[in-house]
């Protein structure tokens, strides 16, 4: 089993290790993590074959790209003389094939002078090759690792490209060039990640039950999944004859891969409850309004706006708190009931899910006895953090048409303060920051 | 509403759920379209054994479709046999130092390589091409009348069915 060093996004750091598991897992890839570090975007794996390399980057939205390794080192000595004992065997193999050398550094960089003289302290290996910038048959890239502020890199590694990842595909989606979108639609990076770690793809039939202007069944179509999108408010879901769900479909070409969209409420969904859903992904409401145009509405459930630097939209003056309070922990449970019922045999639930960043996580995350919790990946802001959540349909058990949900005891509270323990908090590090203000 | 998605839906009243007259919601006054999606034969061999085939049945004859076959089909019914449509070709892979290695891409089980057949063309024109885009669906248990209208169904109770 040969090595390879994968070059990760320095972003999303705790979401980088689940979405290469969920890919390994898709593309039946065995997978072994040899140096793994969320400080680093240097990451060692060992893997069967170069095709399974290509194969496992490929799709990945947090890799930039992985090479083969041919060496690593603390220092340049090092470094060379690990490339000699791994690679000689190999040189001749290069001989006359055209080839370019790269130098990249993180948290550090040299000059173009000192760049030319590393790319030429690699000359032993004797390639003859012509050396092209464009379209050589290889190319080789020299990683530097430097700590803060050091003048030298504490790591070097040496390696052979052997596919990219696919982060160009965010540009492509990027909310700013889509037809249609809300204030609480998913930015498309989270979108793509998402889809990955749910293991959407071909052939596979995915849901979104909260879709708002569908983010989700969008990122899973990309990678090929059939999908269906529902959500509570039907104006959302129909929308504008120019600007609507489908309209983000067609202008991503996207069209063929939309099974239906429709208006429905999870607690009383007509989907039939059987385990026909590969895949279910969802960013669920967080019990706050949105605004003021939705006053009166019956269903006064819509999701938490996050303004860009990181406050929650319920600071912003015309605030009103839902009328019907519902507890979230409640709704969460509904969901993985609706998983547990739904699912098919390892098919995976992601769900978003908001958390205070100094609340006992452990606490809060929900729980079925049908589903395992695989990753929890988190996203933080100032004050508070979203969560994903990802479980999988453990297999066999329950395929009845009905499965009741287990009775439980929620916080018995007469508010929607009392019964969503995030809102809550937040609530009250708002009046603590108004206080101050 | 594309008729696949109708083999999906049943009542959304959580009493009815339980009783077999609730499923599948039957279509009046609809208005059908043809909206052409691209061919996709992984998607119906994958859907193929959760596809409830009497009640597709019963939506065709709803709509006034040409009958189905009453068994339902197997996978191997979607694709031509070997000796129909030409042996199967094994993938070339470029592999590593340009030796060639051959892979067989049909136990990987991403890629479809066989040819699919008129069944699996009618299917997918059945369930995937043909839309509801107008009409009601009824629960033949409580009566209820969900509409559709542009081709979305709106599945939210009234206060007093919840
Ligand atoms: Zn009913």
């Amino acid at each position: 089993m040969p090595d390879y060093l994968i070059r990760l996004a320095q972003a999303h750091e705790t979401f980088r290790k689940p979405e290469l598991e969920s890919l390994a897992e898709l593309l039946d890839i065995r997978l072994e993590f040899l140096e793994y570090s969320p400080d680093s975007p240097h990451c060692l794996v060992r893997l069967e074959s170069l095709k399974d390399a290509e194969k496992l980057i490929t799709r990945s939205i947090l890799t930039d790209s992985i090479c083969e390794l041919w060496g690593q080192g603390s220092d340049y000595a090092s470094l060379h003389a690990d490339v000699k004992e791994r690679t000689t065997h190999r040189w001749p193999d290069f001989l006359h094939a055209s080839f370019r050398f790269s130098v990249f550094g993180y948290q550090g960089k040299r000059d173009t002078k000192s760049h030319s003289s590393i790319i030429d302290s690699f000359s032993y290996m004797g390639f003859l090759g012509p050396i092209r910038m464009k379209n050589a048959d290889h190319e080789f890239i020299v990683f530097e690792e430097y700590g803060i502020r050091e003048p030298e890199p504490k790591r070097i590694f040496l390696g052979r490209l052997v596919a990219r990842g696919s982060r160009p595909v965010v540009s492509k989606y990027d909310l700013k060039k889509r037809s249609y979108i809300s204030t609480t639609s998913m930015d498309a990076e989270l979108a793509l990640i998402t889809a990955n770690i749910a293991k959407a793809s071909a052939g596979k039939l995915f849901y979104d039950p909260f879709m708002g202007t569908g983010g989700f069944p969008i990122a899973c179509a990309h990678f090929g999944a059939m999908c269906i999108g529902s959500d509570i408010d039907g104006r959302t879901v129909r929308a504008t004859p120019d600007r609507n769900p489908l309209t983000n479909f067609k202008q991503y070409g996207l069209m063929s891969y939309c099974l239906d969209n429709f208006v429905s409420d999870l607690t009383n969904s007509p989907l039939k409850c059987e385990r026909w859903l590969d895949g279910i992904v969802c960013d669920p409401p967080y019990g706050v309004r949105e605004g003021l145009k939705v006053l009166g509405s019956r269903t006064g459930l819509h999701k938490l706006v996050i303004f860009e630097d990181g406050t929650p939209a319920h600071l912003a003056p015309g605030f009103i708190a839902p009328k019907r309070p519902y507890s979230f922990d409640a709704m969460l449970d509904d969901i993985l009931h609706f998983a547990a019922c739904m699912l098919v045999d390892n098919g995976r639930l992601s769900m978003w899910m908001p958390t205070a960043t100094d609340e006992d996580i452990a606490l809060s995350i929900p729980q079925n006895e049908h589903l395992e919790l695989l990753s929890s990946c988190i996203q933080t802001f100032n004050k508070w953090s979203r969560r994903l959540l990802t479980y999988r349909r453990l297999p066999g058990s329950v395929t009845g048409p009905v499965m009741p949900r287990p009775d439980k005891e929620y916080v018995n509270g007469s508010t929607a303060d009392d019964l969503n323990n995030f809102r809550k908090m937040y609530f009250e590090g708002f009046r603590d920051k108004s206080s101050k203000g | 509403m594309k008729i696949l998605t109708l083999t999906f839906l049943t009542c959304a009243r959580k009493s009815c759920k339980p009783e077999p007259t609730s499923y599948p919601l039957h279509p009046t006054s609809a208005e059908l379209e043809i909206i052409p999606v691209d061919f996709n034969p992984l998607f119906l061999r994958a859907l193929l054994p959760r596809l409830d085939w009497p009640t597709l049945r019963i939506l065709c004859e709803a709509f006034g479709l040409p009958g189905l076959q009453e068994e339902a089909p197997e996978e191997d019914a979607l694709f031509l046999q070997p000796e129909e449509g030409g042996a199967m070709e094994d993938v070339e892979v470029q592999g590593e130092k340009g030796k060639e290695v051959v892979e067989d891409v049909e136990k990987k089980g991403e890629e479809e390589t066989r040819e699919a057949s008129q069944l699996a063309k009618d299917l997918h024109h059945l369930l995937l091409e043909t839309t509801m885009q107008e009409g009601k669906l009824v629960c033949g248990c409580c009566g209820h009348e969900y509409a559709v209208k542009e081709g979305i169904a709106n599945f939210l109770l009234p206060a007093h069915l919840v």
